[in-house]
Formats: C-alpha cells, structure tokens, sequence
C-alpha cells in the first residue's frame, strides 16, 4: 500500500543544511498499522509531512515513494490528496478558531468537490462520536479529545485508504488517549484503513500498531514486529534504553544509560 | 531510605482543608475543595488529570495563586503560617524555604540574562555574599547537577542551551539557597524519556543527599509511582485516594483503578482499552479513602 525507498530530505542551503531524515525506507500492507517512534528531532514527523506531499516548498526531499501502485510526483495527484488524510498533533492549533466544526468538516469535501456534502458531515460526525449538537459550535467552545474527534472527522470525510497521525493523542489526558485510540481501532476495522502513527509513546505504538520503525538523528535504527517490542526483545542497544526509560524511574537503569550521536 | 507512609517526627508542611477558588464572569470556579495533606522529608506526588487542582495546590502552598481566594484550617511550613504571612516573610520563604520548579525551561529561565547570572541572583538574593563567592557556589551547582561543562553554560543564554540542559539549571537555580522543600510541577514532562529520567535522577540524588521535602505534580501514573515515596491522587479539586507509591496497583478508588486501567500497555494486546466512567459522586464525597 505504501511503499518508501531512500528517503532524504534537507532542509537549508549550502553550509547551512540540515540532514533531517536520513535514507529511510520501509513499505506497509493494506490495512496495516505502521508506528514510527523515538525521540524529539529524531525525523519521525519529518517522514511523515515528506510523505503527505507538505515538505516539497521548504525542504529538498528526494527517494522513491509510492502509494497504491502510484509513484508519487513533487505535485501530488488529486487522487492521492483524497486517498491519503492526515490527523495532526495539537487540537488547538490544527483547527481553524474562527470557522464552525461545519465548515471545518466540509472543507476537505468542498476541495474534492464531492457531493452530498451535507449528509457526508453529518456521518462524518456520527463515526466519530460527536452528536449534531457540535456541528454549529467553535473549536474553544469544545474539550481537546472532541477537538482531535473533529480533527479526524474532517480527514474520514474524503473517505480516505492511509491516515497519517501524528502523535494524535499526546496532548490529551490518558482517560481521553483511551476513548480516541479506541475510536481509531475502530474506524480501521470498518474502514479497511490503513495507519502510519508517530509517537515517543512505546506503550500508544505497541497497542496500536503490527510493525514499528525507530528511529533516532533521522535515520531508522531498527524496524520490528510488535511482537518483539512485547517481549522486550529488541535488537539495538538504542532501542533497548528506549525502553527501558519507558517502563518509569529505575535509579540504577540510569546510571546505566549511554549516548546514542 | 525515605520515610513512608506516616510522616517522622514533625512534618515540613501541613495543610489542612485547602481551598481554591476563583471569581469568574460565569460564576466560582473550584478549583481545590478540601485538600489536606502533610509532608516530611520524602517524595510526595500528586496526579491527576488536568483541571483536577494538583497545580492550584502547589502555587497555593506558595502564595502564587493571583487572583484566588484561598482558605485553609491550616497551611503550614515548620510552624509558620504560609496564610496570614506578610509579602516580606512569604518573599523569604520562596526560593529560601519552599521552592518551585516549573513545568517548561523555555518559559521560566529569563532569556535575556545568562545562565550564570540568574543563578547567581537566585542565590545573593538569600544571602549576603559577594559575588565572587556566588560565582563559585553557581559553578559547583552546575556541576551538582552534572553539566558537564559548567564555565561555558554559566555565559550562555537560555537558547542556547537543550530543553534537558535548562530544566538541570532551572534545579540548579532552585537548589541553591537550599530549600527545604521543593515543588516540582510537571518539571519533566516536555523532555524526551530519556533526558526525563536523568534530570529526576539528578533531583532525586540532591533531596536525599539533603533530606529535603519533595512535591511532585504530575499527569504520568507510572512516572509517579516509580519516582516517589508517596501519592495523592486528585479529581476534580478533591483528594480521592492517598497510596504508598509500590501499592499504586492495589488502589481502591474506581477513579484511580480507571486512571490505571486506561493506559495502553506494552504487553497488552490491540483489544479496546477500558474507558473511564466518570461518576458524579466523586465529587460529592469529602475526604479520602485509605
């Protein structure tokens, strides 16, 4: 469903440029969830805003990427722009303040020029588990979890094959985190979906994903099953503290801790 | 190691049913009803979701609360009454006595002042020193709290430094005109994992090595349970249950049990996730359960 191969993308001119994701390559099945964890400034968003098309005016991207057969052009095709959605990290920032959760919704399906638009918000809302009380509200007058709902209304409503979430839950409470992983769950089985999660949370990436990339200074250090990540088995020294910083506090594991440049 | 449960002997702070509230257009805003807790010398935290007054909490103990009206049976600090103190004696307390360190190094250093300086101030302002001596006890601070390179971070400016690298100057500020008690809110929560668990270890070395008294508020369960003696969890302004941190897992309270049943799990599986139901009683019960 979406393969990558050589990905590089540079930010910057000459003396100045900055290597930020360096040959990154991994391919995902339909209907699969792929997880690319690790820490701040690893790479890990940049793959993903490389891949969505929204990196070709400020960086220099360069690799091979295809998405359902299509090899993708520095101009995405309208096809991909419908197919391929994406729910972004910060509820607050990631919704127009001053459209409706209406406008909002519909936006994506006014720039497809899809028809029905009408009934297409109202299911839109539905699936994701906002009643039509919402449809006239603003984005302050709703709580962050109803927030990214909308967010991920507004990317089911082309109906898409690939959503691409980037960290869609780390600025929630976990009570929250529970009921938006549980609504994502959901919508891949009866959409057929297909994910490619970010997150620094193991845990959020073990429960939702099948295959896992980490990675760290823009490179993947490690690709594995989630199996592997459930045994505690990882290969790579790297990802091994990973973990372990993950499980909590362990004065002596601290000590213990290397640098990885 | 540290005291657990009871608190030895007479406790650093005391707070007897603390209450915060705010005067808004829509009416009064709760923001902690009721809290009550003592502190010696050990790692207390406090969790909860946001809105439950675990922040409110810490910035009453302080004074730091613009704005609020609070009231309290009790609120004290070795005796002191934090309630009624003047501004002069609450001035001596903070940074001296009781001091805080804030959630985001980016926003709490002072970015057009250097590293050096603002320690420094935070340490001349204590006490009557020169400023020689300020410089040496700034540099030895920096390295307590392992910066590696003390003489170059003490002239750079908060830009210039790591988000890991300022929360280590933000403990180092604190630190240095030796507390009693500190009052960490969220003080890790923009780091990477990692960083995050050094820069506890760092905290974690000095309040034994010191025998101070900690206050650890925080949204992360696990983090919490592994880092401290001693937990209080918060909803909705109110204490509703208090644990020894190694019994978090046995907690009684369904809020405590749905907070801990909601967090995905690394070896769980891809079934749904428990979801919390909140239950307006919650609200209603004064008090704790133990």
């Amino acid at each position: 469903m979406i393969d990558i191969r050589g990905l590089d993308v540079f930010f910057g001119h000459g003396k100045r440029t900055f290597h930020a994701v360096r040959d990154v390559s991994f391919s995902i099945d339909r209907g699969q969830s792929f997880g690319l964890v690790g820490e701040s400034g690893s790479g890990k968003t940049t793959v993903l805003r490389a891949l969505a098309g929204l990196l070709d005016r400020v960086a220099r991207v360069s690799g091979k990427m295809a998405v359902a057969q299509e090899v993708l052009l520095r101009d995405r095709s309208r096809e991909f722009r419908r197919r391929v959605q994406m729910v972004f990290q910060d509820p607050f920032g990631s919704l127009h303040p001053r459209h409706t959760v209406d406008t909002i919704i519909a936006e994506p399906a006014r720039v497809h020029r899809l028809d029905r638009i009408n009934e297409r918000v109202v299911k839109a809302l539905e699936e994701v588990g906002l009643d039509a009380s919402f449809r006239f509200r603003y984005p302050h007058q709703i709580s962050g979890g109803q927030r990214q709902r909308v967010s991920i209304a507004r990317a089911l409503i082309t109906d898409p094959e690939i959503i691409l979430l980037d960290e869609p839950t780390s600025a929630l409470d976990v009570s929250v985190q529970a009921e938006v992983l549980n609504l994502l769950m959901r919508l891949k089985r009866e959409h057929g979906l297909t994910y490619i999660l970010v997150s620094h949370n193991l845990a959020v990436i073990a429960h939702m994903c099948e295959t896992l990339s980490v990675m760290q200074n823009g490179a993947v250090v490690e690709t594995m099953s989630v199996q592997q990540l459930r045994d505690h088995t990882p290969d790579m020294p790297y990802t091994r503290q990973l973990l372990t910083a993950s499980l909590g506090y362990d004065r002596a594991a601290i000590d213990a801790f290397e640098e990885f440049a | 190691m540290q005291i657990i449960g009871e608190t030895k002997g007479v406790p650093l702070l005391r707070v007897e049913d603390l209450h915060v509230s705010y005067n808004t257009p829509t009416g009064l805003v709760r923001a902690v009803s009721g809290v009550s807790f003592e502190l010696g010398r050990e790692k207390l935290g406090i969790v909860g979701e946001s809105g439950s007054g675990k922040s409110q909490t810490g910035r009453a103990i302080l004074g730091l609360t613009a704005g609020a009206q609070v009231r309290a049976n009790r609120l004290e600090f070795e005796g002191t009454d934090l309630l009624n103190a003047s501004q002069r004696t609450m001035r001596d307390i903070r940074g001296r006595c009781i001091s805080m360190i804030m959630q985001d190094p980016k926003y709490s250093l002072n970015p057009v002042m250097t590293v050096g300086s603002q320690i420094e101030e935070a340490f001349l302002v204590h006490s009557k020193s020169s400023k020689r001596e300020a410089r040496e006890r700034t540099l030895e601070m920096l390295r307590a709290v392992k910066i590696r390179a003390p003489e170059r971070v003490y002239k750079a400016y908060p830009h210039e430094v790591s988000g890991g690298m300022g929360q280590r100057i933000m403990i180092a500020m604190m630190m240095i005109p030796k507390p009693a008690i500190i009052i960490a809110d969220e003080p890790t929560s923009a780091l990477d994992v990692t960083v995050q668990l050094q820069v506890l270890a760092v905290l974690d070395d000095m309040i034994i090595e010191r025998g101070m008294g900690l206050i650890f508020i925080s949204h992360d369960l696990n983090l919490i349970a592994s880092f401290c003696d001693r937990i209080l969890i918060m909803y909705g302004g109110k204490v509703v249950e208090q644990c020894l941190a190694a019994e978090l897992d046995q907690a009684r309270h369904p809020y405590t049990q749905g907070l801990l049943n909601c967090l995905p799990s690394l070896e769980g599986g891809q079934d749904d996730l428990p979801v919390l139901q909140r239950d307006p009683a919650w609200l209603a019960t004064p008090g704790t359960t133990q």
